[in-house]
C-alpha cells in the first residue's frame, strides 16, 4: 500500500513539475494545486499506513496496542489542506487580476519587473488607487 | 514569566482584527496602529530583557508537555531578532501613515501589516517545525495581499512571481516536514535534535537539503533568489521596506535554527553547500545591483547580496561565525529598511526612482543626503558604522575557519557594495539635475522624516557603541550552538508532567 502511495506522490510531483514549467498561468496554478496535493499525500503516508486500527485505548488496557494508525499526520494534513486551499483561492483571484490588468495568459510576457529599467511610475508617489473596478489599469509603464 | 512570550503574538493579532473592523476610519486607525506598534516594541524589549536575565524562556501551549504539545521558545537569538524586527516595523508604520493612499488603507493595509508581524513573531518564537510552517504561511498570506493591494501592472506581475515561487518553497517545506516526521516520529525541535543523531545520516542529509531549498527560497539564497528582485520594487515604499527588513530574515533565522539544532551530523556536506551558496549569493547579488539604474532595484539586489554574509557565518558553524551572523542580521534589518525608506524620500523629492532622471538632491535637501550616507556606508562596511563591525566579524570568522576563498569574496563584495552605493550618491544626490526645476514636493511631512532619522540614529549607535551588541550576539551564538541547553529548557519545563504521559504517540 505504501508503494502505491509513493508512486502516486511521485506521479503528482512529476505532473506538477511539468505544469509549472508551462508558459500558461492557468497551468502554473494547476501545477501548484497538484504539488500541494502530492505533498499532503506524502505526509499522510509518511509514517506508514495502518488499516482499521484507530489509536484508542481499549477499556481493559492502559495503553494502545502496538500497530495503530498515527493520528498526528492526519491532523497535520488537515491543517495543510486548509492553508493550501486558502492560498489557492487567493492565487485564483490573483491570476484573474493579472489577466484583467495585462490581458495575457503567457508567463513569457511577464518580463517588465525583471527587465532593466524604471519602476512603473504609479508605484512612486502615493496615488489614489481605485480598488473595485479593475478594468485593465493602463497606468503601468 | 510566560506571558512575556505571548504578548508579541497577542498584540499584533488583536490589533490586526480591530484595525480590519475600523479600516474606514483613517485617523483612528493611524493612532491605533502607531500605539499598537509602540506597545509591541515595549513587549519585545521586555522579552529580550527577561531572556537576558533568566535564560531561555519556554511556554507549553495548553500546558501539554514538550514533545507532544507545541512549545513557544525564546532564546537570545529569537528575542533579539524579534526586537529589531518590531523596531523597523514601528518605523515603517509611522512612515506609512503619511505615505499609503486612502484606497489601500480602506482595503485593510494596517491590519495586514500586523498580521504579517504576527507571522514573523510566531516564526521567531515557535519551537515546533509544523508550527513554524503555519507561521510562515500566515506571514506569506499577509505579504501576498500587501504586495498586490493596488492593481497596477507591476504589482500583479511581481505578485505572480512572488506567490508562485513562495508556494513552491512551502511545498518543499511541507514535504521535508512530512519525511522528517516519518523518520523521527516527532516535530518538536528539541526532541528532533535528540532523535536525529540515531537515524541514518543519508536520509537526514536528504531532508536537510529539502529544508535548505525551502528556507533558501524564502531567504533568497543564490540559485533560488530570482523572485526577490522581480517583486520587491513593485509595491509602495513602506511595503518594500517592511518586506526588505523582515521576510528574507525570517528565512535566514529558520536556516540558522534548523542547521544548528537539527542538521549537524554531517557538516562537511550540508554546511559545505551552504558555504558555496553564500559566497555565490554575495557575488551575484552585488553584480546584479551594479547593472541596475533604479534605486529600488539596486536596493533589492543588495538584499540578496547581504543574505550571503548572514549565511556565511552559519556555514562556518563556529561560535564566532554565528556571532557574526547574528550581528549582521541585526545590523542589516535596520539598515536595509532605512535605505528603502530613504529611497522613498528621494523619489518624493526627485519625482523618480531612476538614477538617470534624478540629480541635485543634495543641493535641494542636504540633510537627506547625509541621512542617506549613514545606512549606505554602513551597508558597504565603512568604519565606524555598524556594517564595518559586522563585516569585520564575518572576515575574522572566515579566516579563523580557513575559508579563505569565500572570505576573499566577502571582502571584494564589500568594495563592490561601496561602489554601488556611491553610484546612487553620485547620480541621485551629487550630479546636476537632468532638467531644471523637476524637484517636487517642497516640504517632507514630519512622519516621513522621524522614522528615517530614528533608524539612522540606531545605525550610528550600533556602530559607535558596538560592545553591548557584540556581547549579545556572542552570547546568542553560544546559546544557539548549545543544543543541550535548548533541550534542557524545553524539557525541563514539564519534566514532572512528562512522567504521567509516558507512552502515547510513537
Amino acid at each position: 500500500m505504501e508503494i502505491l502511495f509513493a508512486l502516486m506522490v511521485g506521479t503528482l510531483y512529476g505532473c506538477a513539475l511539468y505544469l509549472l514549467l508551462r508558459r500558461s498561468i492557468v497551468k502554473l496554478l494547476i501545477g501548484l494545486i497538484l504539488l500541494g496535493n502530492g505533498t499532503n499525500l506524502l505526509i499522510f503516508s509518511g509514517s506508514g499506513l495502518v488499516r482499521g486500527r484507530p489509536p484508542l485505548v481499549p477499556v481493559d488496557a492502559t495503553s494502545v496496542p502496538a500497530p495503530y494508525a498515527d493520528p498526528l499526520p492526519q491532523a497535520l494534513i488537515l491543517t495543510a489542506i486548509v492553508i493550501s486551499f486558502g492560498v489557492l483561492v487567493y492565487a485564483v483571484a490573483l491570476i484573474y487580476r493579472t489577466y484583467r490588468a495585462l490581458a495575457t495568459d503567457d508567463l513569457d510576457n511577464l518580463t517588465s519587473t525583471d527587465r532593466l529599467g524604471e519602476v512603473p511610475a504609479t508605484a512612486h508617489v502615493a496615488v489614489e488607487v481605485p480598488l473595485q473596478p479593475i478594468h485593465g489599469s493602463g497606468k503601468g509603464g | 514569566m510566560g506571558w512575556t512570550l505571548f504578548l508579541p503574538l497577542l498584540i499584533p493579532l488583536s490589533t490586526g482584527i480591530v484595525l480590519f473592523g475600523l479600516r474606514r476610519r483613517r485617523r483612528l486607525v493611524h493612532t491605533l496602529a502607531i500605539t499598537a506598534s509602540t506597545l509591541l516594541l515595549a513587549s519585545a524589549a521586555l522579552l529580550l530583557f527577561v531572556v537576558q536575565r533568566d535564560g531561555i524562556q519556554v511556554v507549553a501551549l495548553g500546558t501539554w508537555p514538550a514533545p507532544y504539545g507545541i512549545v513557544l521558545v525564546a532564546d537570545l537569538l529569537s528575542a533579539s531578532l524579534l526586537l529589531v524586527c518590531v523596531l523597523v516595523s514601528w518605523a515603517t508604520v509611522i512612515y506609512a501613515t503619511t505615505w499609503i493612499d486612502p484606497g489601500r488603507e480602506r482595503a485593510g493595509f494596517y491590519s495586514l501589516v500586523f498580521i504579517l508581524l504576527l507571522g514573523v513573531n510566531g516564526a521567531f518564537l515557535t519551537g515546533d517545525l509544523f508550527n513554524l510552517y503555519v507561521w510562515f504561511e500566515v506571514t506569506l498570506m499577509a505579504s501576498f495581499v500587501l504586495l498586490v493591494l493596488g492593481v497596477e501592472r507591476g504589482e500583479v506581475e511581481g505578485g505572480i512571481k512572488y506567490v508562485s515561487l513562495n508556494l513552491i518553497a512551502s511545498a518543499f517545506f511541507l514535504s521535508a516536514t512530512g519525511i522528517l516526521y516519518g523518520l523521527a516520529g516527532t516535530l518538536n525541535l528539541a526532541d528532533l535534535s535528540q532523535v536525529l543523531p540515531s537515524i541514518d545520516s543519508h536520509l537526514v542529509n536528504l531532508v536537510a537539503v529539502l529544508f535548505g531549498i525551502a528556507f533558501g527560497i524564502k531567504a533568497g539564497l543564490f540559485p533560488l533568489f530570482f523572485w526577490l528582485p522581480a517583486s520587491y520594487h513593485t509595491p509602495p515604499v513602506p511595503v518594500s521596506a517592511l518586506f526588505a527588513g523582515l521576510l528574507t530574515k525570517v528565512g535566514v533565522y529558520a536556516l540558522i535554527r534548523v542547521f544548528t539544532l537539527l542538521f549537524r551530523q554531517d557538516p562537511d556536506w550540508t554546511h559545505g553547500i551552504l558555504l558555496a551558496c553564500s559566497a555565490l549569493t554575495m557575488l551575484t547579488g552585488v553584480l546584479g545591483a551594479l547593472v541596475q539604474q533604479d534605486i529600488r532595484r539596486i536596493l533589492s539586489f543588495h538584499i540578496v547580496s547581504q543574505i550571503g554574509y548572514m549565511v556565511f557565518g552559519l556555514a562556518l558553524l563556529t561560535p564566532l561565525g554565528l556571532a557574526s551572523s547574528v550581528f549582521y542580521l541585526i545590523h542589516h534589518i535596520v539598515v536595509k529598511t532605512n535605505l528603502f525608506l530613504i529611497g522613498g524620500l528621494v523619489e518624493r523629492v526627485g519625482r523618480s526612482s531612476s538614477l538617470d532622471r534624478l540629480g541635485g538632491i543634495f543641493r535641494a535637501r542636504a540633510w537627506l543626503g547625509i541621512v542617506f550616507l549613514i545606512p549606505a556606508f554602513s551597508l558597504a562596511g565603512i568604519p565606524p558604522l555598524s556594517g564595518f563591525i559586522a563585516k569585520l566579524l564575518v572576515v575574522r570568522a572566515g579566516l579563523d575557519a580557513g575559508a579563505y576563498l569565500a572570505t576573499a569574496v566577502a571582502v571584494a563584495v564589500g568594495l563592490l557594495t561601496l561602489m554601488s552605493m556611491l553610484k546612487i550618491w553620485n547620480e541621485a544626490f551629487w550630479k546636476d539635475p537632468p532638467t531644471s526645476g523637476v524637484l517636487g514636493d517642497p516640504n517632507i511631512p514630519i512622519r516621513l522624516v522621524v522614522p528615517v532619522l530614528v533608524l539612522a540614529a540606531v545605525t550610528l549607535l550600533l556602530g559607535l557603541l558596538a560592545e553591548p551588541l557584540l556581547d549579545l550576539s556572542t552570547q546568542a551564538a553560544e546559546q544557539v550552538l548549545d543544543a543541550d541547553a535548548y533541550r534542557a529548557a524545553v524539557f525541563g519545563l514539564h519534566s514532572s508532567l512528562e512522567n504521567l504521559t509516558g507512552g502515547g504517540v510513537p
